[in-house]
């Protein structure tokens, strides 16, 4: 297993370097100066400015500038934001926590909705209860994030005055009162991201067990005496699932796609409504790390997608 | 085979109402703005805000913008946009599987690896990062809509082709062994030839459904630029851009946020139905 994994790990090092040189080709490409800001800026004088870009070297070969650039990237020294005018890096630190607790708990709930149903569906194929679910799956994937959040605003916040629409980071109660503010705050976006990628999940899970289903080893597991639910739950859904991780390792950018769009609906003060305003307010040191710090999110997630097939399908291990 | 697709996609009843609705909506946001002739930027303060009336049918926005004529034209920017990507990714998607499923060894390898790496990208920072950063100089080039359209579509596409290409590749590796493949090459036919005539037109099957859903795919990702208001520019109204303009008045005018946002929802459903209809209809292991 380790061995296998620190493989793995060898292997997701060329597709960050891949990512990055992407990146910086995109920034490198870019018509005009990026860290514009300085330059535009009417009280910095001419020579200080060329001093700066000789400091910054700004001017020397691309190849050079990636090496210092990624470099850099990689010691943590992210810059220093414009706008907010604090190290890219704390800034980054301060809105982390919020997106990995929303996007963790919309995925937890996706899961929570997809394997069951999912399963549940696929064990009585065309029945009702199939139909309709494969109806709503096709609903909730159809629906942008953006609508279903536009949506959820109208009928819980505003019609039915239930939930706060705006997340709000600095909650004045303490103890429980504490947990439950931001418990209530959150339901709204991590359900619209949950619902969402529960739906895909749900067609995926689905159509996975269908495959399995008719194998003859659960046919073998039926008939040396096995009960349906033990059948289902050990011998099918564990090996079900190992092309759903695939779908759902390939799926990782996405998601953090519609998290940066849930952020921007309920003001969310994570790193994706970061990215946003540091967009709008031109802040090119914190679109870059924030878009870099996306991709280390996403080669992550396939980290973990291979230690989870190590897990469930072991002849995957000794290879 | 036209004619037994037809007949295998007709009895799948949603993706034919499904079909039926976009033919619906493309026939609305291509002749609609002939018949109904308000002018999409009109202001007229006095009729804010308002909801449905003879005078607009849809109701009406902050500055009293007829929204019907208004979601016909945005209607057209986003169809086309959906268009344009999913051409731009088929395109370049069957292409680059193509080369990768033909040529053995290095050239396939290193094809798959630029795949696989596209496809670990994030996409939705870096579409924002590269509409930021080309924005403004396109947009000098060759006007604001136009640098907008091609940029969004670009960008769009591009990020939109690995699928593609991971399925034309996959088909190119089983069907450059058949016999069929192997009795042209007998009969003298060039490499070129083979795949234009015998691999590619076999393989095209699968491409078309991923076509139909990259579609929907590129509309959802065209109005989630607009709906963060890095899409087109506040003049232009797309539906996504339309939806972005509303969210502020929930509360006083919620017609205006649920009019595109319905739209959207639609078409995307109806496309993804219809993909999912000529999934059943062009393969022919499915019984029906």
């Amino acid at each position: 297993m380790s061995r296998y994994l620190l493989r793995r790990l060898l292997i997701a090092i060329p597709s960050l370097l891949g990512i990055s040189v992407v990146l910086f080709t995109v920034l490198a490409l870019a018509p005009g100066d990026p860290f514009e800001e300085l330059a535009t800026n009417p009280n910095v004088p001419a020579e200080v400015r060329a001093n700066l870009r000789v400091k910054f070297g700004l001017d020397d070969p691309v190849a050079v500038r990636y090496v210092r650039w990624f470099s850099a990237m990689m010691q943590g020294d992210w810059g220093f934001s414009f706008a907010s005018r604090i190290d890219v890096d704390t800034l980054i630190l301060q809105r982390l926590p919020v997106t990995l607790f929303v996007i963790g708990s919309s995925q937890l709930l996706a899961l929570l909705i997809a394997l069951p149903v999912g399963v549940y569906a696929a064990t009585r194929p065309y029945s009702l209860f199939d139909q309709i679910a494969n109806t709503l799956a096709f609903i909730g994937f159809s629906l942008p994030t953006f609508f279903t959040g536009i949506l959820f605003i109208l009928f819980f916040s505003i019609y039915l005055d239930w939930l706060p629409f705006v997340y709000r980071a600095d909650i004045s109660a303490t103890g429980w009162r504490w947990y439950w503010e931001h418990l209530r705050q959150a339901i709204m976006p991590i359900a619209v991201l949950g619902l969402f990628q529960g739906a895909s999940w749900t067609r995926y899970v689905r159509s996975a067990v269908l495959d399995v289903i008719r194998l003859d080893y659960v046919t073998t597991a039926r008939a040396k005496g096995l009960g349906e639910r033990v059948v289902v739950v050990k011998h099918v859904v564990r090996n079900a699932l190992i092309p759903v991780v695939t779908l759902v390792a390939l799926q990782m950018p996405a998601i953090f796609g519609g998290a940066i769009v849930t952020e921007q609906i309920f003001r969310v003060p994570g790193i994706g409504s970061l990215l946003i305003s540091a967009i709008l307010a031109n802040d090119t040191p914190v679109i870059m790390a924030v878009t870099f710090v996306f991709s280390c999110l996403v080669i992550l997630c396939n980290l973990l997608a291979d230690m989870l097939y190590g897990w469930l399908d072991p002849r995957i291990s000794y290879r | 085979m036209g004619a037994e697709t037809w007949r295998r996609f007709r009895r799948h009843k949603l993706a034919l109402a499904g079909a039926l609705i976009l033919a619906v909506i493309a026939l609305a946001v291509l002749f609609g703005p002939l018949l109904w002739r308000v002018p999409i930027n009109e202001i007229d303060f006095p009729a804010k805000l308002q909801g449905t009336s003879w005078r607009h049918p849809l109701g009406t926005d902050d500055l009293g913008q007829d929204l019907l004529s208004r979601m016909l034209y945005g209607g057209r920017i986003s169809l086309a946009v959906g268009l344009a990507a999913m051409l731009i990714a088929v395109v370049v998607g069957t292409a680059m599987g193509a080369l990768a499923g033909i040529s053995r060894g290095s050239v396939d390898a290193a094809l798959m690896w630029i795949t696989d790496l596209f496809l670990s990208l994030p996409q939705l920072p870096l579409l924002l990062l590269i509409i930021y950063l080309f924005r403004d100089s396109l947009k000098m080039l060759v006007g604001p809509e136009v640098g907008v359209f091609i940029l969004i579509v670009i960008v769009i596409g591009g990020f939109r082709w690995m699928p593609v290409a991971r399925l034309v590749r996959a088909q190119f590796l089983s069907l450059r062994e058949k016999e069929f493949v192997e009795a042209a090459r007998a009969l003298g036919a060039t490499t070129w030839r083979t795949v234009w005539r015998h691999i590619l037109p076999n393989s095209l099957g699968p491409v078309i459904v991923a076509g139909t859903i990259d579609v929907a795919a590129a509309i959802i990702a065209e109005s989630t630029l607009s709906f963060l208001g890095l899409g087109f520019p506040p003049d232009i109204p797309t539906w996504g851009r339309i939806l972005f303009d509303a969210k502020d008045y929930l509360d006083v005018a919620p017609h205006w946020a649920v009019i595109p946002g319905a739209a959207i929802f639609l078409t995307v459903l109806s496309i993804n139905y219809i993909g999912d209809g000529l999934r059943d209809a062009l393969d022919p292991r499915k019984v029906m």
